[in-house]
């Protein structure tokens, strides 16, 4: 919340608020997260494509956590060696991790940055909350 | 202001220990774990130990590779349970505690002055059941359902089990598999352990029933003054028969007899030297002398034999006495008294001999 503003302020935008998108508990404990979408983005954000972002997390999420033939194989091949197997090879997912990160990365550069938003990827937060950062909007003076 | 590179872990509240640089993470207190890894490598040491060369040359080399496999097996679940992160739930950030806390009074609105706040719960709709999510003062965090705070370690548990001090760790949705498969193979461990020495155990038992028996058995006829053969034959047994008359009737008497007696001598001079046996020449000791006169010289090795008859009779005498006393039955009635001292061994025989020999040469 800086009043002036010095040549710090100006490479780093002010953090003027952070709203928290909560999980979604309604099909019990896999992961999902609520796309209701917050007031505090009312004014940056379009409310679709918010949820959009939302919904799609929610999707890549599901995928690695999905229970099926895959993820049994993986389960019982891992049993057998007594999961040493895990020293050199990926779990499925840690690999939808990545992919996740990716998204994020990808959604914050087109999307969120432009609005002076920064999407939080859930897992630097234990999955609890995806915490979207909004920036004090300079351009048009004052901060939010 | 230097800023160095921190790991995260280094940074965790709560009351975990860590090692090897963060890969590792366990409660405090790790006493009871370090017993179950002694209690387990130590018994499973002594099976191979000793029970294993048993099994593997009786039975089948098999049964300790399998049993090798097994223990390893359950040493890398155990390491697996107590070493990993059991689902801790990172605690809320300054603003996301603020967030909440912000939410958490909109929602109970204005509490009047003296009057304690209503609990934080939140309410959840999971598959048409109502959750009551509860907050957690220490994490600051409404904590997802079947989450659980675990006081010996200072953190909040997602899916949380129990705090096991065996593992020296928490299991929760993590290693909750983990542990289970630890468990499970510990219990086949132990299960096979318990067999195999079993089996040895009941070969042993067996042996040791025969030979207790077996002992039981001699002790009996010990203090009967009886033998084997005796017993099977029911000699001494039975009302028509007659009463042991070796028995002293004592059974003190009866086993200090057998055990305490006098040791009774080998009457078969085993290692006493003999020459080769031919069985024709029998003055073969002294030819020339038997001739020249009856006097009882070439006699020397024959009367010489010893007063008592089967105590070191001389090999070479033997035979001629018994191939004179096969030939000549007769002239034992003629025999006058031999001029020596007729030895009681064979005193006719001595005597006869040297008369044949006087006849055939």
């Amino acid at each position: 919340m800086a009043e002036t503003h010095s040549l710090q302020d100006l490479q780093q935008p002010a953090v003027s608020s952070k709203v928290f998108v909560q999980r979604d508990y309604g099909s019990g404990t896999t992961c999902r997260f609520q796309t209701k979408f917050p007031s505090e983005l009312d004014s940056r954000l379009d409310k679709q494509q918010f949820e959009e972002t939302i919904q799609t997390l929610n999707n890549l999420y599901a995928e690695a956590e999905k229970l099926g033939g895959k993820s049994y194989l993986e389960g019982c091949l891992a049993c057998l060696t007594a999961y040493t197997i895990f020293l050199c090879m990926e779990t499925h997912y840690e690999k939808m991790l990545k992919k996740i990160a990716r998204f994020i990365k990808d959604q914050n550069e087109k999307i969120y940055a432009p609005r002076g938003l920064l999407l939080t990827d859930p897992i630097e937060r234990g999955l609890r909350v995806v915490e979207i950062t909004i920036f004090e909007d300079r351009s048009v003076g004052s901060g939010r | 202001m230097i800023t160095r590179k921190v790991r995260k872990w280094e940074k965790l509240p709560g009351k975990n220990t860590f090692c090897c640089d963060g890969r590792v993470m366990m409660a405090r207190q790790k006493g009871v774990f370090y017993l179950t890894l002694f209690l387990i490598v130590g018994t499973c040491s002594l099976f191979f130990a000793f029970e294993c060369p048993y099994l593997a040359v009786h039975l089948s080399p098999t049964i300790p590779v399998f049993a090798i496999v097994l223990f390893l097996f359950v040493l890398a679940m155990l390491l697996r349970t107590s070493f990993s992160d059991p689902g801790v739930l990172p605690r809320a950030l300054q603003e996301e505690a603020t967030f909440i806390e912000m939410e958490i009074e909109a929602a109970n609105g204005n509490v009047p002055a003296g009057q304690r706040p209503p609990p934080r719960i939140r309410n959840v709709q999971i598959n048409n059941q109502i959750v009551k999510l509860k907050y957690c003062y220490t994490c600051k965090i409404f904590r997802p359902p079947r989450a659980s705070h675990c006081s010996i370690c200072d953190n909040c548990v997602d899916r949380f089990d129990h705090h096991c001090p065996w593992v020296g760790n928490c299991v929760g949705k993590r290693n909750y598999r983990y542990f289970y498969l630890f468990t499970l193979s510990l219990s086949l461990l132990t299960i096979y352990i318990f067999t195999f020495d079993i089996v040895h155990v009941l070969v042993c038992f067996f042996t040791l029933w025969s030979v207790v028996g077996l002992t039981g058995f001699h002790t009996y006829l010990l203090s009967l003054n009886q033998t084997t053969n005796e017993d099977i034959k029911g000699s001494w047994s039975g009302k028509n028969r007659v009463q042991n008359p070796y028995s002293h009737k004592n059974i003190i008497k009866n086993c200090c007899e057998v055990l305490c007696g006098p040791t009774y001598p080998s009457v078969l001079d085993r290692r006493g030297l003999t020459q080769e046996d031919s069985p024709v020449p029998v003055a073969s000791a002294a030819p020339s002398s038997s001739s020249s006169s009856s006097s009882p010289v070439p006699q020397t090795t024959k009367t010489k034999a010893p007063l008592i008859p089967n105590k070191r009779t001389p090999d070479d005498a033997k035979p001629s006495i018994a191939a004179s006393a096969q030939k000549s039955p007769s002239p034992k009635e003629e025999n006058p008294p031999a001029p020596k001292a007729p030895p009681l061994a064979s005193p006719e025989m001595d005597v006869e001999t040297s008369i044949n020999k006087d006849k055939t040469h």
